[in-house]
């Protein structure tokens, strides 16, 4: 049976409408709610049903952030994670902390854990990066399968269906491995009561990322954020032919 | 396949949204037109109103231009048609007037001339109040959506009658305040029409009644006369309180054009909780617990049977969080401070369930999935829609009974039909009883009329709880009200509409 870890990331919930702010530094996250990267989620659920298969022994949630970033391990730990490990990241370190560094954080925990999958999913909804992953698998030399839509489990190797542009491509990869989970890959369970209850006495280590060696410096700078360009309004054309003059204009035809 | 990340999710979980009355948007399984409201109703004769004729439609014309008068019929079927798909009229004129200035012009030009209207607004309503039963003009609202002012202080809200209900709760938002009323109709029906029936809606249980959130209404009379009574005062007792006049009068006394409401602070903190429990008995105890363990921040209770919830799996693919259960409970906390509710809240849910009166449930705080959680009971009244045909009751009963209906006329209607189910506001025991065939059937219609009502009657509940009277029922209110009370209702009307020209064969009997 594989250990495996999951990486699990607190976003700004994907219902709610994010706002820019107005010094263009980022945008607004005080008092915005948060909940996991759905992608988390659905690796998430892909361990737990490993285990219900008693094909995984023990599932790992790991999450990078602040201290709210407890409460998304929480949620996994509800989902039927076995136990947390909260990696403290706070303050400016935490609003320049990107995949390089992520990836090297689970890749020294994977180590120190002694696991043989690590899922997470394939990008998150704040900085849409779809990274983490890849670098992981080569900062542990694993084998990578991203964008997973299907898992199989054998005995020291998985089959993984991949959801690429040209279709669905599969492939097979020995143990150990990275996976990224994709949409279509499950649909997450609710935490249900008994769960909640449950996940509130499930362990939860906290460390930084000094104790695993690991230099979060920042390696870029947010030069601005804004907003997308506003959608110009359409024009009603009276007929065909002022269609085709407008589009000549344009430079289209 | 890189993309961005939530606009994948948006495609496979959609988010909750109003109901359009558009025919052309709603994809629903069979887009047949019910019969002319004439045809199934022959014993309702049109009153002695005037016919459109050309003279009129210039008049309109001239008033509001071509573009905001419609007159063609493939144009003015969707407002001639209810959301229940019940009835149906055949008015080939909809006016859509932009200020109050119109309203008064073509009420006063109406009334002259003896034309009917029916007054429309997001035309979401369930008893037929809101589409003509002949031919009507209608006088659609939905151009006036303006808001005037937000006061942040007093969190005093003054708007159009026809802005949008999600509208106004997410221009609110900005400013810290939310409405005081919630509903599944909430992306399309406007605010001048909840006022005019009084709308309860999910979070009637912390808010309280719009007769209590309404400060001030500007209404046009029948002859075309302002009345502005829009003082937006939480205190001003100076006469007369005629506003209510407006608030639940159905359009028949007057035509809402602008409110003036009292919103209450968005809470800081909002949590759901789905729960299955076993019997409708758990429930009336977790309803009692609940108001004393949650108190103050308990915002909303709502209970909904298998075969509701069956509707909504089934048709609409929603997914719902625990496995099947006899009777769920939904229920909502909204405070100021996060980790105090959710203290109380875990609390009352270890208990409930220790104890065994709760089977199962989930709880959460995360916007995307209390959309999805509200959906499995907002979206009943739309996957009903999919069986076929839907009998829809809205009626209020003691607690103890609040579910009996459900019972007795499933014994009466045996497999005769495709569900008989209720689901509803619990916590102010109103019970939205629904049977639903595959096609109308006048002989299902009979053994559930006047049924219903008369069970209801006899334990001195309401036949109407929030929906109001409209078409569908104004024969049926004695069950509820005293003759004196109707002669007197009767009396106001003809004071205020004497020829009769809003909203006829509606609300009185």
């Amino acid at each position: 049976m594989a250990r495996v870890l999951v990486g699990v990331k607190r976003v700004i919930d994907y219902a709610v409408k994010i706002r820019v702010k107005p010094d263009k530094s980022g945008v607004v996250t005080d008092g915005v709610k948060h909940s996991m990267n759905p992608f988390d989620e659905i690796a998430i659920e892909e361990a737990v049903r490993l285990k219900e298969k008693k094909l995984a022994s023990e599932i790992i949630a790991v999450s990078c952030g602040p201290t709210q970033s407890q409460e998304v391990i929480r949620t996994a730990l509800a989902m039927g994670a076995d136990k947390g490990i909260h990696v403290e990241v706070s303050g400016k370190d935490y609003e320049t902390l990107q995949p390089i560094h992520v990836s090297k954080i689970l890749a020294k925990i994977a180590q120190n854990e002694k696991v043989d999958m690590v899922i997470v999913g394939k990008q998150a909804i704040d900085d849409d990066s779809n990274q983490t992953a890849q670098m992981t698998a080569a900062v542990l030399d694993w084998p990578q399968a991203t964008f997973a839509s299907k898992v199989e489990k054998g005995d020291k190797e998985i089959t993984v269906t991949r959801e690429v542009d040209g279709g669905l491509e599969t492939i097979k990869c020995k143990l150990p491995v990275v996976i990224s989970a994709d949409l279509r890959l499950n649909e997450p369970r609710y935490a249900t009561l008994p769960n909640i209850m449950k996940a509130k006495k499930k362990p939860i280590a906290k460390v930084t990322p000094k104790d695993l060696g690991v230099d979060v410096s920042p390696r870029i700078t947010v030069v601005s954020v804004e907003d997308p360009p506003v959608r110009e309004p359409g024009v009603i054309l009276p007929d065909v032919d002022a269609l085709v003059a407008k589009l000549k204009e344009g430079g289209h035809v | 396949m890189l993309s961005r990340g939530v606009k994948q999710l948006g495609r496979l979980r959609p988010c909750s949204q109003g109901i359009l009355p558009s025919f052309a948007c709603r994809g629903f399984a069979s887009p047949t037109l019910p019969e002319l409201t004439k045809d199934r109703y022959p014993h309702v004769k049109r009153g002695e109103f005037a016919k459109l004729d050309q003279n009129h439609l210039k008049f309109f014309r001239d008033l509001l231009g071509e573009n905001r008068v419609l007159n063609d019929p493939s144009d003015c079927e969707i407002y001639n048609v209810d959301w229940n798909r019940n009835v149906r009229g055949y008015s080939d004129c909809v006016l859509k007037p932009k200020t109050t200035q119109e309203v008064s012009q073509i009420l006063s030009f109406c009334n002259e001339h003896r034309l009917a209207v029916s007054p429309q607004g997001g035309n979401t309503g369930l008893v037929g109040g809101s589409v003509p039963v002949f031919d009507e003009i209608v006088l659609s609202l939905s151009l006036m959506n303006n808001i005037i002012s937000v006061d942040d202080t007093s969190g005093i809200l003054v708007c159009e009658g026809g802005c949008v209900l999600e509208y106004l709760d997410e221009q609110l938002a900005n400013h810290g305040l939310m409405m005081p009323l919630d509903l599944g109709a909430k992306g399309s029906c406007q605010i001048g029409g909840n006022v005019s029936t009084n709308a309860g809606g999910l979070r009637l249980l912390r808010y309280g009644n719009l007769q209590g959130n309404v400060l001030g209404i500007e209404a046009v009379k029948a002859n075309g006369e302002i009345l502005d009574c829009l003082s937006a005062l939480k205190k001003d007792n100076t006469g007369f309180h005629l506003k209510h006049l407006f608030i639940g009068s159905e359009g028949a006394l007057g035509v809402v054009t602008k409110v003036a409401i009292q919103c209450p602070a968005k809470p800081q903190a909002v949590n759901l909780a789905f729960l299955g429990v076993k019997s409708f008995d758990n429930i009336l105890t977790t309803f009692r617990r609940a108001k004393r363990e949650l108190g103050e921040i308990l915002s909303s209770f709502e209970m909904i049977d298998e075969q509701s919830i069956g509707a909504v799996m089934g048709h609409l693919k929603v997914k719902s969080p625990i496995d099947n259960h006899p009777f769920y409970v939904l229920f909502e906390t909204q405070g100021s401070n996060d980790a105090h509710d959710q203290e109380k809240i875990h609390r009352f849910l270890e208990n409930i369930m220790g104890d065994g009166t709760v089977l199962d449930g989930t709880v959460t705080n995360e916007p995307s999935k209390m959309r999805a959680i509200w959906d499995l009971r907002e979206r009943i009244a739309e996957a009903f829609l999919h069986d076929g045909y839907v009998f829809k009751y809205d009626i209020t009963l003691p607690l103890e009974k609040f579910y009996s209906i459900v019972d007795v006329m499933r014994e009466r209607l045996g497999s005769d039909v495709l569900r008989c189910c209720g689901y509803g506001h619990i916590g102010d025991g109103n019970i939205h009883f629904t049977v639903t065939t595959k096609e109308f059937s006048k002989d299902i219609l009979k053994r559930i009329e006047p049924f219903v009502y008369e069970f209801t009657s006899e334990l001195k509940g309401s036949i109407s709880a929030e929906h109001g009277i409209g078409f569908r029922k104004p024969q049926y209110i004695h069950y509820s009200k005293s003759d004196a009370a109707i002669h007197l209702m009767k009396e106001l009307k003809k004071l205020m509409d004497p020829k009769g020209i809003l909203n006829p064969y509606k609300v009185l009997p």
